[in-house]
């Protein structure tokens, strides 16, 4: 990996390559999203300007600089960006935008605690040169924070209670006043602990918004629906992904763009134009069946993945898969953090799969699956091949794979001729 | 039967799945017909002594655990009390610290403990990540292993004659160094090990209900065996990547 090599013997070279792209990078970093907002953008503003973008998701240093590598005859870079190694790609690139969307806890087996994170983002963001323009979202405490040191930045965020959940899911992360640790009180709470906050103690509060979504329609595992609400103007987005979590996407995707210069026109057609981002939520035709792919990979992410397929209606039969490879998170312990719970409505028969599909059985099992309906198949394609003898003909199968188990499931159907590499479809 | 449980600060203790380990408990006692009450006990509510026949601590971020623990300290006399009176105390990473005598975070602040454990705990700069696998000998004669995963930069360092949980075969373990394991007092345990502990490790949940029981009954009743297949295949997996790939002292 050439990217690898140059960032260990001359890591200063990846700084002057950056600084030869004649418009800059702009940047996007979060735990959960950054794959596909980058792609959002990508196709708001890919048409106006030539990318050099890191689009299958290799989003450390090294990733970037094999992305700046190869793409010399790009104009402007567009990186998602690694959320533990943004401090740094910030320094090299000194990009002209920069949008950070949310921070969860993720992998604390690699990232350490997540306060970790969040201070490595505050000094990337006291280190921007003055004019690099942020954008941030709101809803989350620690990140909508950022825009109160930096005058000028732009602030996102939801703005309709009527999807509004309940109460805070149990994965919610920064649930206390980050100036005085009093339980914030929410006015809504959308998506783990992202929402409209407020202290009840010292008054900390989610900041104006700049850039919101309102009249939300959620049309279940089809599509999403919302006015999208800006200084210069507010326009209906119809999305083809579902999921509230694409509605941030789609306002961080917009914020990037807005701080590019683009219409809400450009915005507007450039978000109805996109489908999905590799693996993350994904219809594959196998056969005469279907599958739906969608990626898990910590307690928040896999949450909003099982309340847009409950939305779509509670299945039947679900693959899972529990890899725990590096870019896994070695630790597995977070999979009792989600909220699987709703899939047990109608869930008939689970295939456990992945190299640890005993505790994923056993995750199930204790949240109240009988564990006569439970198959466990390490293999992943002869798991795959179980959960699509399961389906009728014409029927969709839920997967749910960790990211290295979604790596090897496309693999599989890709070599069975069903889907094109991501590779050969990136350009 | 009814057992009664206290668990401590689940609104802020709770980074690694500390629920699934609350979860097996109350499913294997509701398979053997007991029932499991679980009661939140979080900031400015005390601990009765004696209310409870098994007190849970999960683990928390530094954060967290800084938030909880002037309010552990006025909870301490109830905690030492119900564990003298033979009450099962089960504390996991950031919990099992705060039950030590002391805490010295990275950046030097001192955190109180509770003194229910002989021992001092000191950040480190490095974290001791990885799979472990210990040996314990909870029930004399009787050798078990528990596997499980630690993520702690504390090092734990037990008094002369402290009695560990267990044996590290792989992992770090309390310091990287001592070769032992957690903590034991009477029936009060602590561990690093978090996150699903429990469903991986059936036998030690079911020592904790007997025990549990015992605080009510007198004696350990003989818990009927249930079928743990998935539970020692679950096992066996992590049991070879502590092997593998856990922590080198």
């Amino acid at each position: 990996m050439p990217g690898k090599l140059l960032w260990k013997i001359d890591p200063g070279a990846i700084d002057r390559l950056a600084a030869r792209l004649p418009l800059g990078s702009v940047v996007v970093s979060a735990t959960n999203g950054k794959t596909t907002t980058a792609a959002m953008a990508a196709s708001i503003i890919g048409g106006r300007f030539n990318l050099a973008h890191n689009r299958a998701g290799a989003n450390l240093m090294s990733g970037v600089a094999s992305t700046l590598i190869d793409a010399r005859a790009a104009e402007l870079g567009l990186f998602e960006v690694d959320e533990a190694a943004l401090p740094e790609v910030v320094a090299r690139l000194r990009p002209r935008a920069v949008c950070l969307g949310n921070l969860f806890r993720d992998q604390l087996d690699r990232y350490g605690e997540l306060e970790h994170v969040a201070e490595g983002w505050r000094s990337a963001v006291q280190q921007l040169s003055a004019t690099t323009a942020l954008a941030v979202n709101g809803d989350d405490p620690q990140v909508g924070e950022l825009a109160r040191e930096r005058p000028g930045a732009v602030v996102f965020g939801l703005d309709d209670p009527r999807v509004a959940r309940p109460s805070l899911q149990h994965a919610a992360d920064s649930k206390y006043c980050i100036r005085c640790g009093t339980p914030y009180e929410y006015a809504a709470a959308y998506v783990g602990h992202l929402g409209d906050y407020r202290c009840p103690a010292c008054g900390h509060g989610r900041p104006p918004l700049d850039v919101a979504a309102r009249e939300l329609e959620l049309n279940g595992l089809e599509s999403v629906g919302f006015t999208l609400a800006t200084k210069a103007g507010e326009r209906r987005v119809e999305l083809r992904v579902p999921g509230l979590y694409n509605v941030y996407n789609a306002l961080a995707a917009t914020s990037l763009a807005l701080a590019l210069g683009a219409s809400l026109e450009e915005i507007v057609s450039g978000l109805k134009s996109f489908s999905a981002a590799f693996g993350r939520f994904e219809r594959i035709a196998v056969g005469d069946r279907r599958v739906l792919m969608l990626l898990i990979k910590n307690p928040a992410g896999a949450n909003e993945a099982v309340r847009t397929i409950v939305d779509g209606g509670a299945p039947a039969v679900a693959v899972v898969a529990l890899n725990d490879a590096i870019a896994d998170g070695r630790d597995v312990s977070w999979i009792w953090d989600v909220d699987f719970e709703p899939l047990l409505g109608r869930l008939e028969r689970l295939v456990a799969t992945g190299d640890r599909a005993a505790e994923l059985a056993l995750r199930f099992k204790y949240g109240g699956l009988d564990a006569g309906a439970i198959d466990v198949v390490p293999s992943l394609e002869r798991a795959l091949d179980r959960g699509l003898e399961l389906v009728p003909p014409g029927g969709e199968l839920v997967v749910l794979p960790t990211y290295t188990a979604m790596l090897a499931l496309r693999k599989i159907v890709a070599d069975r001729g069903f889907v094109r590499p991501y590779w050969e479809r990136a350009a | 039967m009814k057992i009664v449980v206290a668990h401590l600060y689940p609104d802020f203790l709770n980074i690694y799945a500390d629920r699934g380990n609350i979860a097996v408990l109350a499913r294997r006692a509701a398979w053997r017909g007991h029932e499991l009450e679980v009661r939140a006990v979080s900031v400015g509510e005390p601990v009765q002594a004696g209310a409870h026949d098994l007190l849970y601590v999960g683990g928390g971020q530094d954060r967290e655990q800084a938030l909880v623990a002037p309010d552990l300290v006025e909870k301490g006399q109830g905690v030492l009390e119900s564990v003298a009176g033979g009450a099962v105390l089960l504390a996991v990473c950031g919990g099992y610290q705060l039950l030590g005598r002391s805490y010295r975070d990275l950046h030097g602040a001192d955190l109180p403990g509770i003194g229910l454990f002989p021992f001092d705990t000191v950040a480190g700069e490095t974290r001791m990540i990885g799979d472990v696998l210990l040996e314990c000998e909870l029930e004399p004669g009787d050798r078990r292993t528990l596997a499980g995963f630690e993520n702690h930069a504390g090092r734990t360092r037990l008094d002369p004659g402290a009695q560990p949980l267990g044996r590290v075969v792989a992992g770090f373990g309390n310091d990287g160094e001592s070769g032992w394991e957690g903590c034991r007092v009477g029936r009060a345990v602590g561990t690093y090990l978090h996150g699903p502990l429990l469903p991986r490790n059936p036998w030690f949940a079911d020592w904790l209900l007997a025990q549990a029981l015992a605080h009510r009954l007198g004696e350990a009743p003989q818990l009927d065996p249930l079928s743990d297949e998935l539970e020692l295949q679950a096992h066996a997996v992590s049991a070879r990547r502590a092997e593998s790939r856990g922590g080198r002292r």
